[in-house]
């Protein structure tokens, strides 16, 4: 009971100094901006450190986040393992590919205003619907190695990016592109001088959406058949088998690289579209 | 609206065309097999032979039999009109309780999806509230809220479905839990920028009245918050319903629609794979579409030019 309540004491200490720091003098500096999630994050995961161990909470139902970071320790292999299946094989493969193929197919429409009126309307429909369902098919057709998942990515990213880019690509007014035509520039001068620079903060848009799509459908299409390996193979065996430390080391890696990927597509976006409002200092 | 159905449908038969093409290589070879076992004469007659051949050139050489690769019992890729068929027998055809009736599957699902998404943008809505009203909230839970969109939290499905069983709860309320966390977030997210898309003259303006905060609130922040609420309510619902058919998948449920799904990936069974994948995304257009249909009506009540 002790550590229940040590439990209620970190929590009111952790949020009273996040109070002093939100209210107080040095509220808008970046440190504190930091500061105040993290330490957020950091009572949350001791309070339910405390929590779990003060009720005895077994195993099965929740484990502490010490023996998920001892398990995430000692199992780094098998989770490497893992995280080169599903997430470079499978997810990177499929987003590279159904990101440029979707690229591809926007310019191909961009040309046409029927195709762009048609193909509008009927990507927008099929981006809302519960495509991972998709999956069972697919991997009957490409069999249960990496394939059939980088198969699922790319139709799932396939249609939000294509959507993302032929938005993107209208984005340039009337006047801008009188004035390439003044300028006597070509369709392509065109496209790459103008319309694809203009496009780019909506492209990146695409992508980002992508990145968070690429891990969903790697991870799902895992459940209707893999090799040994691959973490959502991992996740439906091992809650099979109530390690749920394992479980949730997996878990762990998933975040890690959900965000460290959404990361690295919002770095290169900060790179490519410096010049747009939103990017700007 | 004609100018814009047009393009719309000649896409739509372009893709059908496409379909039933790609359908006959993709079953050329069973088809085949199964003629020579029927008694037809097939041209490369080994079956080493036509395994090394390529798809389009069985197809070439065997003109006679592409009627049948769109009539198969177990086929690779099914034709659209034999989905069709299917969808049609299992919906309208069968009785609503039958286990066979994609209309009773559809409802398992739908249930699980509406209680999730009902939990989900609720407390989505309350948090947003706070975040929007306490300084200290929103500093430490917002940054979370947005990194959470980057994580593929579905990973969590099977564990949350386990834990529920294994303390006592099953059925449809951890299904639900899984849609109402996958609908948390965008609600969150969406709704804590509505309720801050108020300027500063509009709040100025109720301060020069003397309005109390909770007047602010329902009189400029929640109807200002309305659009954007529902273009997250409408990623939400999807996100929910998603969240529902994965939740089936882990336990092996014997009903809804990715008990379904799981079942024909089990036995083979591609029609019946397509057809509830395609019961899914009609439900997911549906519930789209009423959500639309909410929004323009809520907006409109509100004045807006809709």
């Amino acid at each position: 009971m002790s550590l229940v309540a040590l439990a209620l004491a970190i929590w009111a200490a952790g949020w009273a100094m996040n109070v002093r720091l939100a209210t107080g003098a040095h509220a808008e500096t970046a440190a504190v901006r930091l500061a105040v999630p993290l330490i957020f994050g950091v009572t949350v995961v001791l309070v339910w450190e405390c929590v779990v161990r003060g009720l005895q909470v077994p195993l099965v139902i929740l484990p502490t986040p010490s023996m998920i970071a001892a398990r995430f320790a000692t199992s780094l292999p098998i989770l490497w393992a893992d995280f080169v299946q599903t997430f470079v094989k499978g997810a990177l493969s499929g987003y590279a590919i159904g990101c440029g193929a979707a690229l591809l197919a926007a310019v191909a429409v961009d040309r046409s205003d029927f195709l762009r009126r048609g193909l509008l309307p009927v990507g927008n429909f099929i981006a809302a619907l519960p495509i991972v369902g998709t999956a069972p098919i697919l991997v009957m057709w490409f069999g249960f190695d990496w394939h059939s998942k980088a198969a699922v990515v790319v139709v799932m990213v396939f249609f939000p990016m294509l959507i993302n880019a032929v938005a993107g690509l209208r984005e340039t007014t009337a006047m801008q592109r009188d004035l390439m035509r003044t300028y006597a520039a070509g369709y392509w001068q065109g496209f790459f001088k103008l319309r694809l620079p203009a496009a780019m903060p909506f492209i990146f848009n695409g992508l980002k959406i992508s990145t968070t799509l690429a891990l969903i459908g790697a991870i799902v299409a895992e459940f209707f058949g893999s090799p040994t390996v691959g973490m959502g193979f991992r996740i439906s065996t091992s809650v099979g088998q109530l390690a749920l430390d394992m479980v949730w080391a997996e878990i762990l890696v998933a975040a890690l690289a959900g965000s460290l990927f959404y990361g690295a597509v919002a770095l290169i976006e900060r790179g490519v579209t410096f010049w747009h409002p939103s990017q700007r200092k | 609206m004609r100018r814009a159905a047009v393009p719309v449908l000649v896409v739509l038969g372009v893709l059908v065309a496409f379909w039933y093409a790609v359908a006959v290589p993709m079953n050329i070879k069973g088809v085949l097999t199964e003629a020579q076992r029927a008694g037809v004469v097939v041209v490369p007659e080994s079956g080493a032979d036509r395994r090394a051949a390529s798809a389009w050139r069985l197809v070439t050489m065997n003109l006679s039999v592409v009627p049948d690769t769109w009539a198969q019992a177990r086929p690779r890729l099914p034709a659209p009109h034999q989905v069709a068929i299917e969808l049609w027998e299992t919906t309208a055809q069968k009785k609503v309780t039958s286990k066979r009736s994609l209309v009773y599957h559809g409802w398992v699902t739908l249930s699980a999806t509406l209680l999730g998404f009902a939990m989900g943008t609720g407390l989505g809505i309350l948090l947003a509230i706070g975040i929007v009203h306490n300084r200290v909230m929103d500093m430490s839970v917002m940054p979370w809220a947005i990194v959470s969109q980057t994580i593929p939290i579905i990973a969590l499905a099977p564990m949350i479905i386990v834990v529920l069983y294994s303390i006592g709860i099953q059925g449809v309320f951890p299904k639900a839990v899984i849609s109402a966390y996958l609908s948390f977030f965008p609600v969150v997210v969406g709704m804590v920028k509505g309720l801050r898309s108020p300027d500063a003259m509009q709040l100025d303006l109720l301060r020069t009245y003397n309005a109390s905060q909770a007047q602010g609130f329902w009189k400029l922040r929640l109807p200002a918050s309305m659009p954007y609420l529902f273009a997250s309510l409408k990623v939400g619902i999807a996100a929910s319903l998603v969240g529902a058919i994965v939740g089936e998948l882990p336990t092996g449920a014997v009903s809804g629609l990715g008990a379904r799904l799981l079942a024909g990936s089990y036995y083979g069974q591609t029609v019946q794979i397509w057809s509830a994948l395609f019961a899914a995304a009609i439900l997911a257009a549906c519930l789209v579409g009423i959500l639309g249909v909410l929004e323009r009506i809520v907006l409109r009540r509100m004045g807006g030019r809709t």
